[in-house]
Formats: C-alpha cells, sequence, structure tokens
C-alpha cells in the first residue's frame, strides 16, 4: 500500500531583514489513508509552517526551498498553486489553533460554509445550504439552521471550532491537517473535540495530522508520531512504540516531562537548557547543548536514518539501542536534567 | 438608543448656540455693514435710515435677542444684501453643492478603495508605491493649488473642459442640477475632482492600512485554506472587512465635504452655497453667515447620525450589542 502522504526531506526557509531564518529544515514523515499521525515539537520548532507548507500557504518572504510532498501520486510542491487550490478545502483541509479568530467576523456561518462548498463542485445554493447543515449536524452542532444564520461572535470558542471542523469536513476530505484546535479551549471541552474528530475520521476514511506541543494528547490518539526539533523531523515511528523506547533524546526528554498515571506526584523531569534560536543553531546535532549524550561525533549533522525497524531517528547516539551502554549513559544523564516537582 | 440619539442633539444645540454668539460677535468686531450697503455718495440721514431698517442701531446684545426670538418662529433673519430671507438663498445654492459633495464623495470612493486595496495587497510592488506617493501629494497639496493646477491642466492647456461656472443645467423636482446634461456634468468634473482628491488620499491610504491588517488575518489564511479563489477572497473576506472604516470615515466627510467646499466653489466659480459664504463674508452680510453656519451644523450632526447608525448596521457585532444595550 502506497502511503497517501510522503514528505521528503522538506525545507521552508523565510528571508527576512535580518537573516535566513530555516523554520522547516528536513521535515520527512509519511502517513497512510486513514491514518492519524502527532506531530509533536515545543513551541517555535516548525509545526505550523510544515502544516502550512502543505497546502502551498507560506507567504513570502517563505517559500519552499527544497524537498518533495507527494499526495496521493501527485507532487504538490511541482504542481504550484493551480494544482494546490484544488486540493484545498477539497482533499485536503486544515483547521486552526484559536477559533476565535478563523470565522470571519463580517460574514454569517452559512456564507462561510456555502463558499467553501461552491469553491470546488458545481451545485446549488440549496443543495449546498443542506450539505452544510449536515455537517453542523455531524459535528453535534444542535438547530443548525437557526445557527447558520448566526455571526461567529454569537457562537462559544468549543463551538466556534465545532464550525471549523464542519467547515473542514464538508467535503469529506482525505485529510485534515490540524494545527493545535485545542490549545485554546477548556478542558472539557477540548476532551469532547478530540474524541470527535477522532470519531469522525474513523467514520470518513479521513488522514489527520494532529500538530500539538503536548505528547499527551497524541499519544492516546495518533497511529504515528513526528517529533520535531528545531525545524527538523528527529524522531518518527508507530506511536505506542515512540512512547515506550524512545529513541532520541529529546523525545525522552519529552516523555519524562509528562505527567503519567504511575508517576504522578512524582518528580517531574523537564529538558534542560533553552529551545534553540533558530538564528544561530550550534554546529551539528541541534539538540547538542541540551543533550546528555552528547560528544565529538554530534558536531557533525546526523540524518534521519531507520535506526529499528520502522524507527528512524536523527541522532547518532539513540537509547534503546543497547541497553547497556544506555545503562552507563544513564548515571551522568541525571545531571543534565533539572529536576522540578509537580 | 433614544437616548443616545437625544443626548447628540441636545450637544447638537449646544454647539448651534455657541456658535450663533460667535458669529455675532465677529461679524460686529470686523465692521459696521452699513459702510458697505449703502451707495458710497449716501449722506447722513440716508445711513442711519438704512442702520435703523436693518436694526444695526440697537445693541448687539438686543440684536441677538430679536434673533434668537425670529429664530423660534423659523426665522433665520433677512439677508443685508439680497433682502431675502437668509435661508431661502442658502437653500437656493444647497444642490450646486451637493452635486458636488456627492460626486465627489462617490469619485473618492470608486477610485480610492480600488487603489487602496490594490496598494494593501502589493505593498512593495511599484504600482503601490506609486499608488502611495500619489495619495501623499493628495494629502499634503493646498487644495487650491491643486484646483488651479487642474485648472491650468485640462482647461487652459490641454483645452478639454471647462474652467468654471455650472454649465448647463436641467429642472428635476424643482432643483436644478447639472449631472443631467452633458455640459453640465463636463463643468463638474474638475471641481468635483478637486473636492476629491483630499478625501481619495484619505480613502486609499485607510484601505491600504486596513487590507493589510486584514490580509494578515488567521481568517483570510482559513479562507485560502478553504479553496477559495483570490478574488473571492479579495471581494468578500477583505472588502467586507474594510468597509467598515471605510463607510465611516466617509461619511463624517460627507458632511465637511458639503460644509466646506469654500474652496474649491471659489477656485471654480461653482455657485454653490460655500460660495455664497465667501461673498457674505466680504459683504459682512450677517444673517447669511449665521443661516449658513447653523444649516452647516445641523447638516453634520444629521449625517453624523446617519453614520453611527449605518455602522451597526455593517457590523455583526455592533448591531448586537446595541439591541442590547
Ligand atoms: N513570516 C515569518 N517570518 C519569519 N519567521 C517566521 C515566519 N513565520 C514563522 N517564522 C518562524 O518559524 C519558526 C517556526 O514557527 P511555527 O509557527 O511553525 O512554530 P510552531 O512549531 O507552530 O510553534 P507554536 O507551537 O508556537 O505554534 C518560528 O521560529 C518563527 O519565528
Ligand atoms: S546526535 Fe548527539 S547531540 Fe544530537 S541528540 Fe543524538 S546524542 Fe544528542
Ligand atoms: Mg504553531
Amino acid at each position: 500500500m502506497t502511503a497517501l502522504l510522503s514528505i521528503e526531506d522538506l525545507k521552508t526557509h523565510f528571508f527576512t531583514r535580518d537573516g535566513v531564518v530555516k523554520a522547516v529544515d528536513g521535515v520527512s514523515f509519511s502517513l497512510m489513508r486513514g491514518q492519524i499521525l502527532g506531530l509533536v515539537g515545543e513551541s517555535g520548532s516548525g509545526k505550523s509552517v510544515t502544516g502550512f507548507s502543505l497546502l502551498g500557504l507560506v507567504d513570502p518572504p517563505g517559500r519552499i526551498v527544497d524537498g518533495s510532498i507527494r499526495f496521493d501520486g501527485e507532487d504538490l510542491v511541482k504542481g504550484g498553486e493551480p494544482m494546490l487550490r484544488t486540493l484545498r478545502g477539497k482533499r485536503i483541509a486544515m483547521i486552526f489553533q484559536d477559533p476565535m479568530m478563523t470565522l470571519n467576523p463580517v460574514l454569517r456561518i452559512d456564507t462561510q460554509m456555502i463558499e467553501t462548498v461552491l469553491a470546488h463542485e458545481n451545485v446549488s445554493r440549496a443543495e449546498a445550504l443542506k450539505r452544510a447543515r449536515d455537517a453542523l449536524v455531524m459535528v453535534g452542532i444542535s438547530s443548525p439552521d437557526e445557527r447558520m444564520q448566526s455571526y461567529p461572535h454569537q457562537f462559544s470558542g468549543g463551538m466556534r471550532q465545532r464550525v471549523a471542523i464542519a467547515i473542514a469536513m464538508l467535503h469529506k476530505p482525505d485529510l485534515i491537517i490540524a494545527d493545535e484546535p485545542t490549545t485554546a479551549l477548556d478542558v472539557t471541552i477540548q476532551a469532547q473535540i478530540l474524541a470527535e474528530m477522532q470519531k469522525l475520521c474513523a467514520e470518513t476514511g479521513t488522514a489527520l495530522i494532529w500538530i500539538t506541543h503536548d505528547l499527551a494528547i497524541v499519544s492516546g490518539l495518533a497511529d504515528r508520531l513526528a517529533v520535531m526539533y528545531a525545524g527538523r523531523v528527529v524522531e518518527e515511528g508507530e506511536t505506542a512504540r515512540v512512547i515506550e523506547r524512545p529513541l532520541h533524546p529529546y523525545t525522552k526528554g519529552l516523555i519524562a516531562s509528562v505527567p503519567q498515571g504511575k508517576t504522578r506526584g512524582a518528580r517531574l523531569q523537564q529538558i534542560s537548557g533553552m529551545p534553540p534560536s533558530l538564528r544561530s543553531l550550534p554546529k551539528g546535532c541541534a539538540f547538542r547543548p541540551r543533550c546528555a549524550r552528547a560528544d565529538e561525533a554530534c558536531l557533525e549533522e546526523p540524518a534521519l536514518e531507520e535506526k529499528l525497524h520502522g524507527r528512524k531517528a536523527r541522532c547518532f547516539h539513540p537509547w534503546s539501542l543497547d541497553e547497556a551502554a544506555d545503562a552507563r549513559r544513564q548515571a551522568p544523564s541525571r545531571d543534565g536534567m533539572a529536576e522540578t516537582a509537580t | 438608543m433614544i437616548v443616545y440619539i437625544l443626548r447628540r442633539i441636545g450637544q447638537s444645540l449646544f454647539a448651534l448656540a455657541a456658535m450663533a454668539i460667535l458669529v455675532f460677535i465677529g461679524v460686529f468686531a470686523i465692521g459696521n455693514p452699513v459702510d458697505i450697503l449703502v451707495n458710497p455718495e449716501a449722506n447722513q440721514a440716508e445711513i442711519a435710515a438704512t442702520t435703523a431698517r436693518l436694526g444695526l442701531d440697537k445693541p448687539l446684545w438686543e440684536q441677538f435677542a430679536r434673533f434668537v426670538g425670529h429664530l423660534f418662529q423659523g426665522d433665520l433673519g433677512t439677508s443685508f444684501v439680497y433682502g431675502r430671507p437668509a435661508m431661502e438663498i442658502i437653500l437656493q445654492r444647497l444642490p450646486a453643492t451637493m452635486e458636488l459633495a456627492v460626486t465627489a464623495l462617490i469619485l473618492a470612493v470608486v477610485i480610492g478603495v480600488p487603489l487602496g486595496v490594490y496598494a494593501g495587497l502589493k505593498p512593495d510592488s511599484i504600482g503601490g508605491r506609486s499608488v502611495m506617493a500619489g495619495s501623499i501629494l493628495g494629502f499634503s497639496l493646498p487644495n487650491f493649488w491643486q484646483g488651479l493646477l487642474l485648472i491650468l491642466i485640462f482647461a487652459v492647456l490641454l483645452g478639454w473642459l471647462p474652467a468654471g461656472g455650472r454649465g448647463e443645467t436641467v429642472e428635476v423636482l424643482g432643483i436644478r442640477v447639472s449631472f443631467l446634461t452633458l455640459d453640465g456634468l463636463r463643468h463638474m468634473i474638475l471641481p468635483a475632482l478637486n473636492l476629491a482628491l483630499f478625501k481619495m488620499s484619505l480613502v486609499i491610504r485607510l484601505t491600504r492600512a486596513n487590507t493589510r491588517e486584514v490580509c494578515l488575518q488567521e481568517y483570510i489564511k482559513f479562507a485560502r485554506a478553504k479553496g477559495l479563489s483570490s478574488t473571492r477572497i479579495v471581494l468578500v473576506h477583505i472588502l467586507k472587512n474594510i468597509m467598515i472604516p471605510v463607510v465611516t470615515i466617509l461619511g463624517l466627510e460627507l458632511g465637511s465635504m458639503i460644509a466646506f467646499a469654500v474652496v474649491t466653489e471659489t477656485v471654480f466659480a461653482w455657485p454653490g452655497m460655500g460660495k455664497l459664504l465667501i461673498d457674505s463674508i466680504n459683504l459682512l452680510d450677517r444673517p447669511v453667515i449665521v443661516a449658513y453656519l447653523m444649516l452647516t451644523v445641523v447638516i453634520i450632526v444629521t449625517i453624523n447620525l446617519i453614520v453611527d447608525l449605518l455602522y451597526s448596521a455593517l457590523d455583526p457585532r455592533v448591531r448586537l450589542s446595541q439591541v442590547k444595550a
């Protein structure tokens, strides 16, 4: 089975006045139909720019400088704007972080839904309206006819995000890119939306890229994980296996910083050091200054390689390969981890 | 809502009263209208008779009291010069000014909004920069100077358009208008353009700034992610958002355009209210000056009120909060 989406060494740079910002500088992952991929990384690691690159929505001074994005056999980077426009909203949809900002405040909900239908299909307004209504029902909005006549400000945050999801679902796309869609919502709504998205995608066979900085959210949701650090994917693999035996020291640090059932109340470990500045990355591995396993070899740049079967990592000394060596390294690594109480 | 309107009316009444007092004192301080009105060879008795006829022999406060008394009977006084009710003279000139102001407003929007949107979408292009440079000129060159330049280029050098006057007019519902005849239109182009230039620059800058701001909003990116064409994004998503400030500002500006078309009307000898005001000031025709300024205040206040209502009609967020209030 060929992948629905496969990204190969994608690079998206911003050519700003004070230098080139390599926001995305080596992102690779692939996704099968109906699969859910969690794209994880701390703030500024290039998750959103990756998402926008997929849809060709990176604005100047940014542009894709290298790499390929293959979607259902077609190269989106080469296909350019005409091809992208037919895909956007139709076969690849996107949901943004802040539902307060994604709906146009001066247009009614029905207008914003109908136009999405009509942008891709030559149907009557009545038909478009009916589809919009069905989509609202699907995401659990009651009295949709009345709701459609409203303006965005008349909705709560959770409702707005449901509308955005309904819009994304209008054409039953092959892929939805959800860029931290629950971060701005409170916890109960967050859980509801998460569950609904999962259900909808399973029902319609839609693949999902769930972008988040919160590993806890995706670990229960995603089939696969891609972990980003400083614009690069540093680890990719099946979620359960990545969580259980992370390869990359950064991934391991991320997992250690998530509160878990058995360690609740215990001390949480945080990754020491500051997130990197994209303008002045260290030589070699970008994680080196924060890495307890770093040595001279890490002054070269590691490549994203298959370390275990079906598991890739971008590291010279990955964990879990040599348990004995790991045990020996574990002791000094303690110093590298700042301990904080929860 | 009603409280709000009442308060606005109260404020404008206060403005009217303050202005009437100022104009009375001002005209009194400048000089004696009788000196200008009577025949230079008139003798002492004739001058005294005219002064008495116009009521100028009374002390200023008494003149003012009489004016206020008449005002409550709907009488704004009689022109010293024409001997006819001041309001009647002004209203006769109103259509010419209205016609000019509305045409100028339409020009400002029809030319200014597209240019502003273009400059906002492509701020770094040569076209966008040129538009901005042009708007700075429109902003900073004095209005009368722009007018003279227009006359020089289009009337004198090229000879395409007439330099002044109103041209042929037709009567519609008892009002004389120029815009329905070809000759009238030809006469109107230059003064309307002159009056529009400043507002157009304002519209361009406002539209550009708003377009740039709206373009950065997430909802525009979301609209693009939905696969909408850029035409629809500009014409619906962007334009609908920027029309709110543009309509507000323009509405407010229409009032000042009607009221202060003075410079343009003088440069182009356009027989509107503004020209009448200048003539009346020269002749110290106090009733006309007072009536003109009062009418102006009323017009501006009314337009501002309409703009406020329009604004709430355009912006759904305002609409809601007003219903609640
Ligand atoms: N228009 C731009 N010009 C310059 N740099 C940009 C631009 N847009 C993004 N960047 C840079 O790209 C980097 C990655 O940004 P991105 O938004 O993808 O991060 P993210 O992983 O989504 O973070 P967050 O969790 O905060 O959303 C950031 O360091 C940012 O400074
Ligand atoms: S390559 Fe070296 S520095 Fe980078 S993560 Fe691996 S061990 Fe650490
Ligand atoms: Mg982001």
